[in-house]
Order: structure tokens, then C-alpha cells, then sequence
């Protein structure tokens, strides 16, 4: 049992179950997924659909923050992805041919990982701070996007880049199926290859990892590009899902939401360790959250207000000096500051 | 690198203190776009449009003291933007809702402020969650505390209020500021007294060097980190009085992405985000030089809004790869 307490994904996996309970008492239906032309439809069905984009960039972020690294540019790259995308299919002759939408899409993935591997190039080659190197194209990318849009709304009319984000196939939405092969492509190339352990030990000491063999600058640069990448495909989905690009909003706060998910998953911001499952859990949290908030009647405005609340419940339940200082009273006194203890043994 | 361009830079570095090229390159470059500025452009070599760069960005300039404080002891505030929000809010609700007195109202929006930074404050230090997550809880429960007073945007009717929005302060020669401005300075001189000439300011810079090392030596650490959000949370909210004398009104969709801003606006200034170097007169001179790169844009006509985003991006990088040269040096 305790051990059960005590599995870094117990306190998530609770927060969801939570906010499923709290489905199914104030939601009729919540739980049932029906068959309608072939399509599977279910408000559960919906809950990983409209997620899907934030999963996929809360997983390479979650790679990101592995290498002790952040990437706030993830929203402005959605919005190049997307803009430049819907421009290409909109010069399109003829918007239906399967080959020139997938000529965009390779386009805007390309560039995707060009801006990533830029990040990757200035977190590791530069040298700058993660937070200061990807908060340039965090601000230039937004104005990057306006340009690729010339500010308008370009809407697309094309069958084939509809089904990314609005399609289905094998009964379900396309979008699911994207996130779970880039799910089990990561899952496999962290957890089965060396890649994951890499990538933690870089996170844990970059310069250690260094004299120790590993590559840290062409590995970081790659967790860059990849998570780059991600935020690239999300950006697909989000603007085929409505059948147009808007370089101003598309994404906007989407990676506050990927960081919440990957730290709501148990994934230190600090580095050196990392959860796919946690993430995925975490992005569910967030997405759950938001269907409840409209399924029980809350009203819209205080959606935010909401939030809150519970990203604080979840921080603070998962920080040990919170878990320490409310459950433990008595032990207060012992040893009141236990992480500097450690951190000075560290140096020392 | 040659040796003539090293022994160069050696004498350069002699005869001026390392620690103030960034905030001396800040300064040259806001020099040189105003220079550019009137070399190009009909009227533009003018003291008001200085000075409109400082009626227009006053409140932006008392957001980014209250950030250089939190960026100084090496954390970060997202929440600065909706607390903003939420001031011009309250006051737009209760001057024009409740018929509440300006002074009353002006009191109550800040000390809300001082009391949710004080709150993320203590959150960050005694349960030692990352600031980034705090103050990130903190902008959404702003943000929604602001939907939840209402979605709509208030209209601010009160005599007081409209009076100082409309106050023009002569300074001889056609020239004017708001009455903003006087309290952006007032505020900006205040804060860098404390930084530089009090025992909290010392703490500051301390904490933001190494907070171990400042618990070691028996530094108020504790009282420290949560003293510099609770002066965010405080400028914030006076950003958004000041705001609110700008606008003439309360909306909850005011001041969004602010937080960047003023976080670009420290970072051009020249202050570290790792925290413990920089100063107050590099924020001041951050928020000039985004205020002149807007005023350029409107003066070339042509240029698209966006395009202010592209030129802070590319400052961003400039000034951060120069951080990078004369850091590596350091070591």
C-alpha cells in the first residue's frame, strides 16, 4: 500500500480519478461511448481529441524539461506550423490534392524543426539560459506568424488536412492516432534505447554527462528540435480542426499548459528525471478539467478561477515540503529545511 | 580572436567597470535609435515624443521594477499582467459600480496586489514549488478573478480619476507629462534607493547570487524572497492604477502578455535572469527602448504592428548574446 502511495504517478492518477468521479455524479452519459456511422463518440472520446494537441507538446517538453531545459516557444511554433501550412495549402490549385497538402505539411514541419534545432542551437551552442533563449522566438515567433498570415485568418477548403485534426480512421478521430504513435515512437526511443537515460543524465549534470562520453550539446539540440517538432504536428492539428490559421491566437498559452501538464506529471522542473505517463496523465488532468468545468455548469467565466485552484492542490500535494509540513507536524523540529541539507552535502 | 582587438577590449574594460557595459550598451543603442529616428523621420527629433514614450509606458515601467526585483533574487513572476488586469477591474467596478471614493479604491487595488504577492511569496519559499508554477497559478486565478467580477469592459466615469487621466503637466516649452509619469519616477527612484542603500536591497542581490551561500551567512533569505513578490504584487497593481488613469477603464482582457514585457524590458536592461547582477536603471531604460521601437513603427506608417514583435525578438537575442561575451569572460 504504501508503496502504492508512494509511486511518483499516485498523486495524478488520483487527481484524475477525482475529476472523473466528479463526472460521472454531475454528468449524465459521461461515461458512455457510443458507435454513430463507424465513429466512436463519447464525451471520454472528446476529452483525448480536444487534448490531443496539448499532449503532444506537453511530450517533448517533457523531454526539454528531462535535460533541465524549458521551451516557451512551443505556442509561437504551433502558430507558424499551422499559418504556414494553410498558406501553402491556399496557393494550392487544387486544395483537395492529397500531394500538395502533404508538400505543406512537410513545409511546416521542416521549419518546425529548423526553429527548434535554432533553440537547441542557443540553448547549448550559445550557452544562454533555456528560459531566456526560447522566450526570443516565444516573442519573435508570434510576430513571425502574423507575417506568414499577413494578419488575416487564411481558411482552407481541403478534404485531406481536415482529417488531421477533424478526420477519423479505424473508428477514431485521426488526431488520437497521431498522439499515441508519437506516444509509443518517444515511449520506445527513451525507454527501450539509451535515449532516455541520456537524456535524464544530461539533465542532471550537463558537464558530467559530458566527461563521462555523452554528447550533451547534439542531444540537447535534438530534444529541442523534437519537442519543436511536436508543438509543430499540434499546430497541424489545431489549425485543421478548424479549417484555418490564425497567427495571433492559434496556441496562445499552449506552453503554460504543456509545463503545468509536465509538472502536474511529477516531472521536476529542475531536471534529471522524466514521465511520459505522468505527462500524459497531467495533460488529461488538464483537459478533463476543462470538459467538467463546462459538462457541471460552471459558468465560462470562472473557468480560470478553477484552474487555479486546482494546479495549486496538485502542486502543493506533490511538493514534499508542503506533504512534510501538513502531515508531519512533530517532525518539523527535526530537520526543518531538508532539500538545502541535501543541496549543501551536494556542494560540498 | 587577435591580440591588438584583445588588449583593445582590456582597455576598454579598465577604464570602464564591467558590470555596467550592458546598461551603458542599452543606453547607446536607445541614443542611437532616437538618433536614427530624427535623422529619418519629420518630427521625430523632438523632446515630447521622449516624453510620450514615457506617458504611454508609465504603468509598463512600474510592472518592470516590481519584476526586476523578483528577477534580481533569480525567480520570475508571470503573474504581473493579470494582476494588472485585475486593478484596473476592481477599481472600474467599485468607482463605477459602487460609487466608492478614488483614494479609498486606490488603496484597496493595492494592497489586493501586496497580498497576492505576498501569498505566491510564501508559497514559493515554504513549500519550495518553482516560482514559475506559482505565479503561473497566480496569472490564472487573476485572470479569472477578473471574468468573474465581469466579462464586460466598465467605463471609469469618476471626477478624480478622469481628472488625472486628463492632467497635463507643463515642463515649459510645449512639453508635457501625465501625472503618471511622476508617480512611474517616483516609484522607479524609491526602488532604486532600496536596492542600492538599504539592507533589503543588499538582501536582494545577495539572494539572487547564491540563495544557499545567503542562508549560510544568516541572511532573512525567507523574509527576502517573499518581500520581492509582495513588491511585484505591488507595483503590479500600481501599474494597473496607472493603467486604469491610461484607459479609462476596467476589462479583464487588459495588459495581456505584459508579463513578457517586462520581462523583455529587465533582460535588455541588461539584468541577468539567473539572478544577483544587474540594475534598475537597465529596466528603465529596457522599457524606453521597446516604448521607442513602437513609436518608430507608428512613425514609418508602413510597418505593420507585428512587426514590433520581430524587432523585441531580435533585441532580445542581440543583448543576450552580448551578456553571453561579457559573462564568459568573467569567468
Amino acid at each position: 500500500m504504501n508503496a502504492v502511495v508512494r509511486h511518483r504517478l499516485f498523486w495524478p492518477a488520483v487527481t484524475l480519478a477525482g475529476l472523473l468521479l466528479l463526472n460521472l455524479v454531475f454528468t449524465d452519459h459521461f461515461f458512455s461511448v457510443q458507435m454513430k456511422d463507424g465513429h466512436l463518440y463519447g464525451s471520454l472520446i472528446d476529452v483525448v481529441r480536444f487534448g490531443a494537441p496539448l499532449i503532444l507538446v506537453a511530450a517533448g517538453m517533457t523531454l526539454v524539461i528531462a535535460t533541465g531545459g524549458i521551451d516557451l516557444s512551443v505556442g509561437s511554433v504551433v502558430a507558424i506550423a499551422g499559418a504556414l501550412a494553410c498558406l501553402r495549402i491556399s496557393d494550392l490549385d487544387d486544395q483537395g490534392s492529397t500531394g500538395g497538402v502533404l508538400a505543406a505539411i512537410g513545409v511546416a514541419l521542416a521549419l518546425s524543426l529548423a526553429l527548434g534545432a535554432w533553440n537547441g542551437f542557443l540553448v547549448a551552442g550559445a550557452g544562454i539560459q533555456p528560459i531566456v533563449a526560447t522566450l526570443i522566438l516565444m516573442v519573435a515567433g508570434r510576430g513571425l506568424a502574423q507575417l506568414v498570415t499577413d494578419g488575416q485568418i487564411i481558411t482552407v477548403n481541403s478534404a485531406p488536412y481536415k482529417l488531421i485534426g477533424g478526420g477519423y480512421w479505424l473508428t477514431l478521430p485521426f488526431g488520437i492516432i497521431v498522439v499515441a504513435a508519437v506516444l509509443a515512437l518517444t515511449a520506445f526511443l527513451t525507454r527501450r534505447l539509451a535515449l532516455g537515460l541520456l537524456i535524464e543524465s544530461v539533465g542532471g549534470n550537463a558537464e558530467a554527462s559530458r566527461l563521462a562520453g555523452i554528447r550533451s550539446r547534439g542531444l540537447i539540440v535534438t530534444v529541442y528540435a523534437f519537442c519543436a517538432l511536436c508543438a509543430g504536428i499540434a499546430g497541424l492539428m489545431i489549425s485543421s480542426n478548424v479549417s484555418s490559421a490564425d497567427g495571433n491566437n492559434a496556441g496562445l498559452w499552449i506552453e503554460l499548459d504543456a509545463i503545468l501538464a509536465v509538472v502536474i506529471g511529477g516531472t521536476s522542473l529542475a531536471g534529471g528525471r522524466f514521465s511520459l505517463g505522468g505527462t500524459v496523465l497531467g495533460a488529461l488532468i488538464i483537459q478533463t478539467l476543462t470538459t467538467t468545468i463546462y459538462s457541471i455548469g460552471v459558468p465560462p467565466e470562472t473557468t480560470l478561477l478553477f484552474k487555479a485552484l486546482v494546479v495549486t492542490v496538485v502542486c502543493l500535494v506533490q511538493s514534499p515540503a508542503f506533504r512534510k509540513k501538513a502531515f508531519h507536524r512533530r517532525a518539523r523540529t527535526a530537520s526543518p529545511r531538508p532539500a538545502a541539507d541535501e543541496k549543501v552535502k551536494v556542494t560540498a | 580572436m587577435s591580440a591588438a582587438l584583445l588588449a583593445g577590449r582590456r582597455r576598454l574594460a579598465r577604464t570602464i567597470p564591467r558590470k555596467y557595459v550592458p546598461v551603458l550598451v542599452t543606453a547607446g543603442l536607445f541614443a542611437a535609435m532616437f538618433v536614427a529616428g530624427g535623422v529619418r523621420y519629420r518630427g521625430f527629433a523632438d523632446g515630447q515624443v521622449v516624453l510620450n514614450v514615457f506617458v504611454d509606458n508609465a504603468f509598463l515601467l512600474v510592472v518592470a521594477v516590481g519584476m526586476t526585483f523578483v528577477i534580481l533574487t533569480g525567480g520570475i513572476d508571470l503573474s504581473v499582467g493579470s494582476v494588472v488586469a485585475l486593478s484596473t477591474m476592481i477599481s472600474a467596478t467599485l468607482l463605477t459600480g459602487h460609487g466608492w471614493p478614488a483614494p479609498a479604491v486606490i488603496a484597496l487595488v493595492l494592497a489586493v496586489g501586496a497580498a497576492l504577492g505576498l501569498a505566491m511569496g510564501a508559497i514559493i519559499h515554504y513549500f519550495e514549488i518553482q516560482p514559475f508554477i506559482v505565479t503561473l497559478a497566480g496569472m490564472f486565478l487573476a485572470r479569472g478573478l477578473c471574468y468573474t467580477i465581469g466579462t464586460e469592459s466598465i467605463s471609469i466615469t469618476d471626477p478624480a480619476f478622469t481628472a488625472l487621466a486628463q492632467t497635463k503637466i507643463r515642463l515649459g516649452g510645449g512639453l508635457w507629462i501625465s501625472p503618471s509619469v511622476v508617480v512611474a519616477l517616483v516609484v522607479v527612484a524609491v526602488a532604486a534607493y532600496v536596492l542600492h542603500y538599504t539592507r533589503l536591497g543588499r538582501d536582494v542581490y545577495a539572494v539572487g547570487g547564491s540563495e544557499q551561500s545567503a542562508l549560510l551567512m544568516g541572511l532573512p533569505v525567507a523574509r527576502t524572497k517573499i518581500a520581492v513578490y509582495t513588491v511585484s504584487g505591488f507595483c503590479s497593481a500600481l501599474g494597473g492604477v496607472l493603467l486604469s488613469f491610461y484607459m479609462l477603464s476596467g476589462y479583464g482582457l487588459h495588459a495581456v502578455g505584459m508579463e513578457l514585457d517586462a520581462i523583455a524590458a529587465v533582460v535588455i536592461g541588461g539584468t541577468l535572469l539567473t539572478g544577483g547582477s544587474g540594475y534598475l536603471l537597465g529596466t528603465v531604460l529596457g522599457v524606453l527602448v521597446l516604448g521607442l521601437i513602437q513609436t518608430i513603427i507608428s512613425f514609418e506608417g508602413t510597418l505593420s504592428s507585428w512587426w514590433t514583435k520581430i524587432f523585441i525578438g531580435l533585441l532580445l537575442f542581440a543583448f543576450i548574446l552580448l551578456q553571453r561575451l561579457i559573462g564568459a569572460r568573467r569567468r
